[in-house]
């Protein structure tokens, strides 16, 4: 159970029998006046957002979320699918809710699906996954211009920004947070 | 980590010295025009009850949540207009604007209104700004505010009327009041020049004297500069039965939010049947060095908030 004093950006809360995520936060208090908890909310079901505020002791309950490890599977042109690889479950999410993680989304990869009341609602991708370049222009030799780039496809579609000297074929490590190129992965 | 927290607290040398010349231009204004400084115990034991400063407690009793009472006391026992710069402290205010230590401006006048505080206000802002060579525009959030020009002063029933839609009139409802003072009032006010907003409900103002030409209303103001409130004033209730029966309602409201913390000031009530006609304000100093160094958040004015400690 939280209180309005605990309310802060990040907090995940449960209001009216959904999950919310308080994306946005400001406490303020006009003078001798009480304090106010102002709140931009988005539903973590389906990503509506709206504003609240509340005042001080009003209780909320926390939302009711779980991880579970799952592996994708493939697209079936609509949905999504996941299983859990120890118990073989199935779930699927929609294209919605996967949003720009479909980017960095390959077969096989091993990701945290979030659920709220055993319903699954989202997925949170490794810090850090591996993805092949299938396309890129090759390293005109000589460019050594500290600081440029150039733009390479990966396998899932993706078109990167990466140092010239990236090669086709080649593995890259990206940090999926902020959808950046870390390093070449040796093999 | 320990590298970090110096390299935070070293990137705020530069406002921090701002911040103590602010200072010292607020001392020698206030020496230059009569006053004189007096210091009042931070530990007390009964402060004013208000029905939305939380106090907190220090060994039984508690940290000041502004020098009010005890100020008072010393006008009653014939100080003339004095001044104090001090700490206040109030349980769980924090945000952009809110800390929950921190520096609080606070002077009297006697014989004196309200009207004479807005003047007070005026002049030392103005001086304070000249002193550090930054009249007459002040930078702050994307706005460039003019304190030399005449500052405009707006009844609070016009305020909302003008930024809500609505009048309040005596007895509003304090969550739509608040809710409506917050968002869509205080964000507009002062934007282009500095802003006093007055004549509060009196169910607002539990201190405050009535307005004996709007009845109603209690001769309280706010300063809001660049939508940042920066100072409370009123001409101050010297009748001891009112005010004891105004911190009778104050601790009843507080009871009915299961907050049973609150003593009554016998002290301060029994020196008020001395206490000469008068008028007091309090202006947060963290917020006005956030104006003049033009820093979003509070954070940025003092060298340790409670989070780093």
């Amino acid at each position: 159970m939280y209180e309005s004093g605990d309310l802060k950006k990040g907090l995940k809360i449960e209001i009216d029998g959904e999950p919310y995520a308080i994306i946005q936060f400001q406490f303020v208090k006009p003078g001798k006046g009480q304090a106010l908890y102002k709140c931009k909310l988005k539903n973590m079901i389906t990503g509506t957002q709206f504003d609240r505020t509340y005042r001080s002791g009003e209780k909320f309950n926390e939302a009711n979320l779980e991880e579970r490890q799952m592996e994708y599977l493939y697209y079936d042109g609509e949905n999504y699918c996941f299983m859990n690889t120890s118990t073989y479950d199935q779930e699927s999410l929609t294209k919605d809710q996967v949003g720009d993680i479909i980017n960095f989304l390959k077969e096989n990869i091993v990701l945290d699906i979030l659920f709220f009341k055993d319903q699954a609602i989202g997925l949170t991708l490794p810090n850090f996954i591996e993805l092949r370049v299938t396309e890129a222009e090759p390293w005109a030799k000589g460019d050594t211009t500290s600081g440029s780039t150039k733009g390479v496809t990966l396998e899932t579609g993706y078109v990167i920004q990466v140092p010239p000297f990236v090669q086709k074929d080649e593995l890259l490590r990206i940090d999926t947070r902020t959808c950046e190129y870390v390093e070449r992965v040796k093999e | 980590m320990t590298s970090t927290r110096l390299t935070s607290l070293s990137g705020k040398r530069r406002v921090l010295i701002l911040r103590s010349l602010i200072i010292r231009s607020i001392r020698t204004f206030f020496f230059d025009h009569g006053f004189f400084e007096v210091e009042t115990p931070l530990r007390i034991k009964a402060p004013a009850p208000e029905q939305n400063i939380d106090p907190v407690s220090s060994d039984g009793w508690f940290l000041a949540a502004s020098p009010e009472l005890q100020m008072k006391e010393l006008l009653s026992a014939g100080f003339g207009p004095v001044f104090q710069i001090t700490r206040s402290f109030r349980k769980n205010e924090r945000g952009r604007l809110h800390l929950p230590e921190f520096t609080i401006l606070e002077w009297y006048r006697v014989n004196d209104d309200y009207l004479s505080l807005m003047r007070d206000l005026e002049q030392l802002i103005r001086y304070i700004a000249k002193d550090l060579l930054i009249y007459p525009n002040i930078k702050s959030h994307g706005n460039k505010v003019d304190i030399s020009c005449e500052w405009e002063r707006i009844a609070v029933e016009d305020a909302f009327y003008r930024f809500a839609g609505w009048r309040p009139g005596p007895y509003p409802d304090a969550f739509c009041f608040d809710k409506a003072m917050a968002e869509d009032i205080e964000p507009n006010l002062g934007l282009s020049r500095p802003v006093f907003i007055y004549d509060y409900p009196v169910s607002m103002a539990s201190l405050a004297r009535q307005n004996p030409d709007n009845p109603g209303t209690a001769e309280r103001f706010e300063l809001y500069i660049a939508g940042i409130e920066l100072a409370n004033g009123f001409s101050e209730l010297i009748d001891p039965k009112e005010q004891r029966r105004r911190f009778k309602d104050e601790i009843k409201k507080r009871q009915e939010m299961g907050k049973n913390d609150c003593l009554m000031p016998e002290n301060f009530l029994e020196s008020m049947s001395s206490m000469p006609p008068s008028a007091g304000v309090a202006l947060g100093i963290d917020r006005l060095v956030m104006l003049f160094s033009n820093s979003e958040i509070i954070d940025n004015v003092v060298a340790f908030t409670p989070e780093i400690l």
